[in-house]
């Protein structure tokens, strides 16, 4: 009895964790932005932040540096998932890179960026291998690689990690389109793999994955740790401007530091207004493209490409981690040795303890969110199932909405808030900002396969007598075990990769692996990134391992179970 | 949000807890026995952080005193966080008690009445401390006046691996040229980090014929001519600059791993024995050493302060204390530790004491402090923030 | 008391639009098939019974059962069985468990026990307790998901298309069972089908729907 009381109430509790910080988040950046600080003695309204933003000489540069880096991101990680669906979904080389998307996409931003840095840099372990017997290298190229200006490493730092994440959600939208009678029927009328995908799912899929590629772009140009660790700083972008300008310790660029965020708001809109032009312009040239009847002669060349650029994709990542536990273990290693002189446990006995102590609180953290994420999310779904409540498209967007507006701009007035009303630090709070992360994917994730269980089986529960409750916890959740799991593990992974929310809404006295491992990439230590990169990418990738292997484990006689 | 400022100061408690008296020590050390200090200190640094780990431990077991770091990227970030909480009425029991902290910052924490004290000369171990022989009471020419106490020296040296330059430089000047003759091979942190702004003054103060200037506050009248010789030199060093200047290291030990890849054959280091205790932790290679400048380099020293809204101050001038004793400036030093100055006064502490610090092997890339020569004083922490905010306008938005 | 299952003035529409509205009447041990073009509304008619209406669908009208009014009851609470085309077996339980689930609460370990393999042997299936529910033909599944319903004593059976995914073979040999058993425990048995077969061998009365204008 008391569940029908409570049900009810859950879909709203769950807008309210998601969007109440992102709205009271926003309120908080809004007023100093515009010279309203009355604990500093500032009361506004004034323009004046907006000027002195504006006359900061590396505005321009890092107004265009997160444009194009967000942009260039979300088309390149776009472009490739679209062509590698278009010219491989069904072969072995796509089955193979599936295998490794759940891996993919649990290692955390900020170490598949540490791993691209280790690998690309001048003195990096693509260069050693080939140094000195092919490049005639004995000391490293004065390359300007990572941390150029134009940000084209971090776009790649972005992009190795975005193409997964697209392939997830297009692998779910095409289960919803019927591709395989249309790429019958296309191909049976000449035209190529690619050509025939792209004229015939393509306009299908996009409209199933477009709220996820917003995602993407807003991300992309938001993004913090990053940009940290691969992009310029001559000037760096905008993202990491604001949080500097947050931290200074004359209050007056708080202020400032609000206006670039409700700038770097304005920014994220903007883009995604021309982004939604920019579709139909590509709808209308698509749409003649298709008229034009062309077969698609380079086909194979295009798809070459595409398997090539995603294989290399997913190369950067996985060769970045094995270069960062290389370093983990390494004693003296110089250039151009391919290994390190000697492997030594010295580093990890240094840092070992620390480690530790980091990943009991990112454990803890993503524990305590994942599972209220959880109960949150079931709740809605049974309240959904039995009462009816419906989330129409527009309540997508309310979904969606948490991911879309910048992190920039509402954590910082968050920060502000929470300090106002004395709940300022600790991880209380750090949870409930990482809580407004972890629940739409979550949702996002196991609202599919909960929807599509087949409702039939709780007529028959019912009719033998089993009360809702019972139908629940008996039935619908074992059967849904494996997504329940796979759920979890990308709330945990969510919560374990949180840099921004930790660090600002913590106050620095929440040490978790991602903050320890950020904090730590402005020292260089390549020993030490190693070893917490490592950990970090351990602690997002076991809870993955776990999902796949439990339900084996659990349901090894459950023959109905292995596939679904 | 203001009715939320005003509601939190009235729920707040009027003032709870009076401070503790830093010269009733035995009250000191039975209030401290229990308390856990939130030491924010940066946190870039693996070797720093594994020497306060072990303060933590001490403390704990002589004073049961918790001790844990908060590890920062920006020691600004934790000025931010006190004048943050001033704001919103915490007065009490703030996040931070205890700030590893230089110039500029505690010249601006001082100014807004953020600290507690005057606490440090009162602290036991102050009697061991070197007043006449180090600049321990100042603090880039701002008197400390007690608000901060110091735990370790530092001096800018040089580091260089000799394997490809096998020669010290003498002067800036010299450096200058050696750049041009060997491009891309050496770089400085990016100002406004704190390393990278001491690189700035040490131009400055070294290519001035009269750097008395420095010692007094920057005035609009003085600052443009009075620096225009810095800005030239940049503007030729800058395009033989590591990645021709369009990107610098994030820090001081950024550039070890540079050097390690040789990619750079010389950088600099506010710590002199930071090179070999690098070179013990496989971080550089063997054949790099260190050198000083023919006129000296800057010098200043490290302290801890604590924000007046702790609310563990006793426990916190436990650890400042403990962090002046012989143990732990014996451990600072030794370079497989640290590698940091002393700031005791060796004919202060007993024989026994001193003989731990004589039993000290330097390192094979650490000066004698004959060798470091003549300390140069830091310059006023005004030209600091106007050299790293200009120097941001001329190089840091322009590539 | 009126024993048996009664439909009184059920109507059922979608957004407005009338789908279906009858009146009958299911006497214990009868078949009532209710026959019809697919769309018409069979299965639904079925959920209302069950108490399982979508939310898109209103209904007006009673449901009796032994003379009880049922309409407002909640679905578990109802007594009404039901079997679908699919055998619809709990994956994650074994055939005993699957039973168990059925089963009503009360007894002693050893008697549930007892009840489970009675029930398998009842059809031919003695031994099956420990089996994974996915490794079973077709018709044993069928056998299976009829004894589970039957365990939980439902006052009332219906069918939802209960045979039409079987083979010819199987089909009548599983239809004669389902009917034996329900008409052995007197139940009031109300099927739909599109199958003509199927409704002929039920020997009862039979409704046909025809879509409303």
């Amino acid at each position: 009895m008391k569940t029908r009381r409570l049900l009810p109430i859950l879909p709203v509790l769950t807008l309210l964790a998601m969007l109440g910080p992102v709205v009271a988040g926003l309120y908080g950046t809004a007023l100093p932005a515009f010279g309203h600080l009355p604990a500093a003695g500032l009361t506004g309204p004034s323009l004046n932040p907006f000027f002195e933003l504006f006359d900061w000489a590396g505005l321009p540069r890092a107004v265009m540096l997160s444009l194009g880096v967000g942009v260039g991101a979300t088309v390149i990680a776009l472009t490739i998932v679209m062509l590698l669906t278009a010219g491989w979904s069904g072969t072995r080389a796509f089955r193979f890179l599936e295998c490794l998307l759940s891996p993919l996409l649990s290692v955390p931003h900020a170490a598949a960026a540490f791993g691209l840095a280790f690998l690309i840099t001048p003195s990096g372990w693509i260069s050693r291998a080939l140094s000195p017997a092919v490049t005639g290298w004995d000391r490293p190229p004065d390359l300007l690689i990572v941390q150029d200006p134009l940000g084209l490493t971090m776009m790649a730092g972005l992009v190795i990690k975005e193409v997964p994440f697209l392939l997830l959600i297009t692998l779910a939208a095409l289960g919803q389109a019927d591709t395989t009678r249309s790429m019958a029927v296309a191909q049976a009328l000449g035209y190529g793999r690619v050509t025939g995908w792209l004229k015939t799912v393509f306009p299908r899929v996009y409209a199933q994955i477009r709220l996820a590629v917003y995602v993407v772009l807003a991300y992309s140009m938001s993004v913090v740790d990053v940009a940290v660790i691969l992009g310029p700083n001559t000037p760096p972008s905008l993202s990491v401007y604001i949080v500097r300008l947050m931290s200074d310790p004359d209050l007056a660029m708080r202020l400032q530091g609000a206006a670039a965020a409700l700038l770097q708001l304005g920014l994220v809109i903007g883009a995604l207004i021309i982004w939604r032009i920019g579709e139909v312009v590509v709808a209308a040239l698509g749409l003649r493209w298709i008229m034009a009847g062309h077969r698609g002669k380079i086909d194979p060349v295009v798809g070459a490409f595409a398997l090539l650029a995603s294989g290399a994709c997913a190369f950067a990542v996985v060769v970045g981690i094995v270069v960062l536990g290389v370093w983990s273990f390494a004693g003296f290693w110089s250039f151009p040795d391919f290994l390190p002189d000697q492997f030594t446990l010295r580093n990890w006995m240094r840092f070992g303890p620390n480690t530790l102590a980091a990943l009991g609180e990112t454990a803890l953290i993503a524990g305590c969110v994942t599972l209220v994420a959880l109960v949150l999310t079931i709740g809605c779904l049974e309240a959904e199932y039995r009462h009816g409540l419906t989330l129409s498209q527009r309540g997508m967007w309310l979904l969606y909405l948490p991911l879309l507006v910048p992190q920039t701009a509402f954590l910082p007035g968050l920060q502000t808030l929470m300090l106002n009303i004395g709940a300022d630090v600790g991880r209380v709070p750090v949870m409930l900002a990482h809580l407004v992360f972890v629940l739409p994917y979550v949702f996002l994730s196991l609202a599919d396969p909960f929807r599509a269980w087949d409702a039939r089986m709780g007529t028959i529960a019912n009719a033998l007598g089993a009360r809702p409750d019972r139908v629940l916890w008996a039935v619908r959740l074992p059967m849904l075990l494996r997504p329940i799991l796979t759920a979890m593990a990308v709330g945990l992974s969510v919560s374990v990769g949180q840099y921004l929310a930790t660090l600002l809404i913590g106050g620095g006295r929440v040490a978790t692996l991602t903050t320890e491992a950020v904090a730590l990439a402005s020292g260089g230590d390549r020993r030490a990134i190693g070893v917490y990169g490592l950990m970090q990418t351990g602690a997002a990738l076991v809870p993955f391992t776990l999902a796949l292997i439990v339900p084996a484990i659990v349901w090894r006689n459950r023959k109905g179970l292995r596939h679904g | 949000m203001k009715h939320l400022a005003i509601l939190a100061a009235l729920i707040a408690p009027v003032s709870a807890f009076a401070d503790p008296n830093p010269a009733d020590w035995d009250a000191v050390k039975a209030e401290a026995a229990g308390q856990t200090v939130y030491w924010n200190a940066w946190g870039g640094s693996t070797t720093t952080n594994d020497f306060l780990a072990w303060v933590g431990s001490r403390v704990a077991e002589d004073y049961g005193v918790t001790l844990e770091h908060v590890k920062l990227t920006d020691t600004a970030d934790a000025v931010t966080r006190v004048l943050a909480e001033k704001q919103a009425g915490e007065d009490d029991d703030g996040a931070i008690d205890m700030i590893w902290i230089n110039g500029a910052n505690f010249a601006a924490m001082k100014e807004a009445d953020l600290l507690f004290g005057p606490y440090a000369e009162q602290l036991p171990n102050w009697a061991v401390v070197d007043v006449a022989g180090k600049t321990v009471q100042t603090d880039f020419t701002v008197p400390t006046d007690g608000y901060e106490s110091p735990w370790a020296m530092a001096q800018v040296v040089f580091v260089h691996d000799t394997a490809d330059m096998p020669n010290d430089i003498g002067s800036m000047a010299e450096l200058l040229e050696w750049a041009q003759a060997n491009p891309g091979r050496f770089s400085y942190p990016q100002p406004p980090d704190f390393l990278g702004t001491t690189f700035l003054k040490q131009v400055l103060v070294d290519i001035l014929p009269d750097p008395s200037v420095l010692s007094a506050e920057v005035t609009d009248d003085n600052y443009a001519e009075v620096t225009a010789p810095l800005w030239a030199y940049l503007d030729e060093l800058t395009p033989n600059l590591w990645r021709e200047g369009k990107a610098y290291p994030a820090t001081g030990t950024a550039m070890f791993p540079l050097i390690a890849d040789d990619e750079l054959d010389l950088s600099i280091s506010f710590s002199p024995g930071a090179a070999s205790t690098a070179i013990a932790n496989f971080e550089l290679p063997d054949t790099v050493r260190t050198f000083v400048l023919d006129k000296g380099t800057i010098g200043n020293a490290s302290f801890v302060t604590i924000p007046y809204n702790s609310g563990s101050k006793a426990g916190a001038m436990v650890v400042a204390n403990f962090l002046m004793s012989p143990e732990a400036q014996a451990r600072a030093q030794d370079p497989a530790i640290l590698g940091y100055g002393t700031v005791l006064d060796m004919e202060a502490i007993t024989a026994e004491e001193r003989a731990v610090f004589d039993g000290l092997e330097l390192g094979i890339a650490t000066l004698t402090p004959a060798e470091l020569g003549t300390v140069q004083a830091e310059p006023h922490p005004s030209w600091a923030t106007r050299l790293a905010d200009d120097w941001a306008d001329r190089y840091g938005v322009s590539q | 008391m009126v024993k048996g299952l009664t439909l009184g003035n059920v109507a059922i529409s979608k957004g407005g639009t009338p789908l279906l509205s009858l009146s009958a009447t299911v006497a214990p041990g009868e078949v009532l098939s209710i026959m019809g073009p697919s769309g018409v509304g069979k299965s639904t008619l079925l959920a209302f019974v069950t108490g399982t209406l979508a939310p898109v669908f209103s209904a007006s009208g009673s449901v009796h059962l032994d003379g009880q009014d049922i309409t407002h009851t909640p679905p578990h609470q109802r007594r009404v069985g039901i079997l679908f085309q699919d055998d619809l077996l709990f994956p994650h339980l074994s055939v005993g468990a699957n039973l168990a689930f059925g089963l009503q609460v009360g007894g002693t370990k050893q008697e549930r026990l007892a009840k489970i393999n009675a029930a398998l042997t009842e059809v031919g299936l003695e031994g099956f307790a420990n089996r994974d529910p996915a490794t079973l033909s077709g018709g044993q599944k069928a056998r299976v998901a009829l004894m589970r319903m039957l365990l939980s004593e439902p006052s009332a059976l219906l069918l939802d298309e209960p045979f039409s995914r079987l083979d010819s073979a199987l089909r009548a040999q599983v239809r004669e069972l389902v009917f034996a058993r329900a008409s052995a425990r007197g139940l009031p048995v109300l099927m739909v089908t599109h199958d003509a077969e199927d409704a002929a061998a039920a020997g009862g009365e039979i409704i046909t729907l025809t879509p409303i204008q």
